[in-house]
């Protein structure tokens, strides 16, 4: 991709991104790190927009932001008497060996293969992703619908108490 | 300012391991949960940039898997939260460190 305003979006959105990335390792507070997810998602977003994926950025910011951190806010609020530190284990000096190494490995993969690329943009639309999701991969795609009713369902379940299941008995 | 596969894919790395690093790391189970979803993230990043940059018949494959990424993702991270709020109701605690009763 050429153009510097291209450049300009990809490095704000790699500091941003991996910034608010890395305030979810330090930051303290449990609640903090929920934000600094958030606003990790919403760079991924911005990516997503950039490799021009429309469709996925609206999807993402929807589930993502909309859904799964908002959900986290929830169950942070509902576990009220825990410490809400967001301190680490003991076992953070292996973790983050081998988060380096790994991250060692990921970048001399990258740099080193020999890619074979297009540039021109394939031009991938919602028109696209609708079309192969209905009929490529339409199998899949009812798992997809069965495995979401079935966690809600699961979800539902494990997060009752026992009075809401006497109060069910009763009526 | 050119912007190569090269730099979304090392994004996309770093993003996967500072969630790893996350998950292995952090003491409560909703910053472990947190540390997974940076990592699908991360993986759907490097996903998203192959199908726009990969030599390939069908690129929107890419978009197809993130599609079925961002489902899983959301069952997985209903049915997680559900789980921390029943331990927490058994054991007024979240703390992975302390879950630990199946050790006699």
């Amino acid at each position: 991709m050429e153009g510097n305003g291209v450049g300009i979006a990809f490095w704000v959105l790699a500091v941003v991104t991996l910034g608010a990335a890395g305030g979810v390792v330090v930051s303290r507070s449990l609640m903090h790190a929920v934000l600094m997810l958030i606003l990790a998602f919403i760079g991924v977003a911005g990516f997503f927009l950039l490799l021009s994926a429309e469709f996925i950025a609206m999807a993402q910011v929807i589930i993502y932001v909309g859904a799964i951190a908002v959900l986290m806010l929830f169950a942070i609020m509902l576990t009220p008497e825990i410490d809400r530190d967001n301190g680490e284990t003991r076992m953070i000096a292996p973790a983050l060996l081998l988060c380096i190494a790994l991250a060692t490995v990921f970048i001399f993969v990258v740099t080193d293969t020999n890619w074979s690329v297009v540039t021109s943009d394939p031009g991938l639309t919602a028109r696209d992703l609708g079309n192969a999701l209905l009929t490529t991969w339409v199998l899949p795609f009812e798992i997809a619908s069965v495995l979401l009713t079935a966690a809600m369902v699961g979800a539902i379940v494990l997060a009752r108490t026992e009075q809401d299941e006497a109060e069910d008995e009763l009526a | 300012m050119t912007i190569d596969l090269e730099h979304f894919l090392t994004v996309g790395a770093l993003l996967f391991c500072l969630g790893l690093f996350v998950a292995l790391s952090k003491r409560n189970a909703i910053g472990v949960l947190m540390g997974v979803e940076l990592m699908l993230n991360g993986v759907n990043l490097t996903l998203i940039s192959f199908a726009r940059f990969a030599d390939s018949e069908t690129p929107i494959a890419g978009h197809t898997f993130v599609a079925f990424v961002l489902t899983v993702a959301a069952a997985e991270a209903a049915v997680a939260l559900a789980l921390v709020i029943a331990v927490y109701r058994h054991r007024q605690t979240v703390d992975v460190d302390r879950l630990n009763m199946l050790r006699s």
